[in-house]
């Protein structure tokens, strides 16, 4: 049982590695927007950090959001459409197994996200930290991660297989915006500032941000307990899905 | 002794019936084939014996338990009609992971040579033929090492050769002591690896018997022509025998054609524009469904 689980969360990982048009967007674009605004463009100071800190932390935000968004919504959908699902519901899988692969996935690409854009703020941003608080920071996206997964997991019961990439799309440039992660949230009307709060990537952001020694915008406690709260209601939200799909499935 | 059965089992989804009360028993060591023209109900019967349905009345059982719980499905191996399959894992990954899913599976190099993936380990399946595609599927299903395979219309789509290379590895199972049920609209196919089939229908078992029994009943042939005899005059000339009009013509399907042809022309010799053809799978169905009547 340990065993297999092992093995489903390694041909998860590995199966979303070797597919290009998952992992290269997936990874290069916070980079591709790090080398851009973090680094060729380091000039001046937003919100008491340079720009190679306050970017490092809005880009793996954004990775942290994109990575187990595209990872378990596009992958859930296209297991389930094309009839993938059916033959692993049809052996002894244990179900555990799968949950823990999409959820690992996610936050393993996370992870390689945040490590990639810590060395290049390091090297190429001349960002200087503690280990403790590198540590720290690294720790908080990744687990800043995990809400995007349970929220990838109920789009992936909602969109159909083709429509994945733009709904996933849809949901995330948005987020992204209105969560100051391209624009300082600063800098954005306060109609948007309103809305940001409800927003997972917000709440990400500004506790990176805080992490790394910038004067954010609310503690770091109300950060922690907000991503909370979302994260338990996208549960909810996740549980009803799956129970939905059992019963289909089971009636279809 | 039945490992797999569906008892009375009946199964509709909205307005269609896709099952209407079928009793269906494979027996160890045995290789049952459900044969049947699309629609028949072959997959849906399938999907209740893999507990990915339920059915509406009736039960289905596998060694004696609902099959959805998993000390059932550790004993059965799969091989479902399916749209696509992760393209960038190896077939050696997509083989160990089914494997870990089972308590004793088969030793990795033993799945390779029954199912005569040698040399394909390394391979992305997305760079696979379909008939290897169809190999690996097969692959997943024996690699655990089942008491029973489910096999859904296994070589459809398949060329004549990686056919025959499918059957061979299936009955390389059944020798090694292992049951079989498998789908198929092809006669050949069932009758090439059957001990028992089936024939589906609308729903229902239209006949039942060995490989030859039904093949002997399903070589019918088709008498057209115009006659003044009447239906039940023409089904009481001999056994197996289906009659149907068709405006001026009637239509004549029996396996013992000969012998009908003589008994027509002696009772109405004026009987013309006479054609004799093979009857299709479908009308070969129709007759056996006629003589249960």
């Amino acid at each position: 049982m340990t065993k297999a689980i092992w093995m489903e969360i390694q041909c998860e990982f590995l199966s979303r590695l070797r597919m290009p048009r998952y992992s290269v967007p997936v990874l290069a674009f916070p980079l591709m927007f790090y080398l851009f605004f973090g680094v060729i463009l380091r000039n001046g100071f937003l919100g008491g950090v340079a720009p190679a800190v306050h970017v490092m932390c809005t880009m793996a935000s954004m990775g942290v959001m994109f990575a187990p968004l595209m990872g378990l919504a596009a992958g859930i959908s296209a297991e389930r459409g094309l009839g993938w699902m059916e033959v692993k519901r049809a052996s002894p899988m244990p179900p555990i197994g799968w949950f823990l692969a999409k959820f690992c996935g996610g936050m393993a690409f996370s992870a390689i996200i945040i490590a990639a854009l810590f060395a290049m703020a390091d090297t190429l941003g001349g960002v200087r930290m503690p280990a403790g608080q590198w540590a720290a920071l690294g720790g908080a996206l990744i687990a800043g991660s995990i809400p995007f997964c349970v929220l990838g997991f109920v789009l992936g019961y909602l969109v159909t297989a083709s429509g994945a990439p733009s709904m996933i799309n849809l949901v995330a440039m948005p987020m992204a915006f209105c969560s100051g992660l391209w624009v300082p949230v600063q800098f954005l009307p306060h109609v948007i500032r309103n809305i940001a709060g409800f927003l997972p990537a917000y709440h990400v952001a500004e506790l990176s941000l805080a992490l790394a020694g910038g004067a954010g915008h609310g503690s770091i406690a109300s950060h922690v307990q907000a991503l909370a709260g979302l994260t338990m209601a996208f549960f909810v939200a996740a549980r009803m899905v799956w129970r939905r799909d059992q019963g289909r499935v089971h009636a279809g | 002794m039945v490992i797999a059965e569906l008892r009375n089992v009946t199964k509709r989804f909205g307005p269609v019936t896709a099952l209407a009360g079928i009793d269906l028993e494979i027996a160890r060591g045995q290789l049952l084939a459900l044969l049947g023209p699309n629609g028949a109900g072959k997959t849906t019967a399938v999907r209740l014996l893999l507990g990915l349905s339920t059915p509406d009345s009736g039960a289905a059982r596998v060694f004696g338990r609902d099959p959805r719980e998993r000390a059932a499905r550790t004993r059965i191996g799969a091989m479902l009609q399916v749209g696509r399959v992760p393209e960038t894992l190896r077939v050696s990954e997509h083989i160990r992971l089914f494997s870990s899913y089972y308590p004793k599976p088969l030793a990795f190099e033993a799945t390779i040579a029954l199912t005569g993936l040698e040399g394909l380990e390394r391979r992305l399946f997305g760079n696979l033929s379909g008939g290897q595609k169809q190999r690996v599927l097969f692959a997943l299903a024996v690699c655990g090492n089942p008491d029973i395979l489910v096999l859904d219309e296994p070589t459809v789509g398949l060329d004549v050769d990686s056919r025959r290379a499918l059957w061979r590895h299936i009955r390389a199972f059944v020798a090694r002591g292992g049951s079989v049920l498998l789908t198929t609209h092809y006669l050949e196919e069932a009758d090439a690896l059957a001990d028992r089939i089936v024939v589906l229908n609308h729903g229902r078992v239209a006949a039942a018997g060995t490989s030859s029994e039904v093949r002997q009943r399903a070589a019918a042939r088709k008498i057209r022509c115009i006659t003044a005899l009447e239906e039940p005059e023409i089904v009481a000339m001999a056994e197996r025998v289906s009659v149907r009009r068709d405006g001026l013509f009637t239509e004549i399907v029996a396996t013992d054609t000969d012998h009908v042809l003589r008994r027509l022309l002696a009772c109405d010799p004026g009987a013309r524009d006479l054609e004799i053809t093979s009857a299709g799978l479908e009308e070969a169905f129709l007759a056996i469904t006629e003589t249960k009547r």
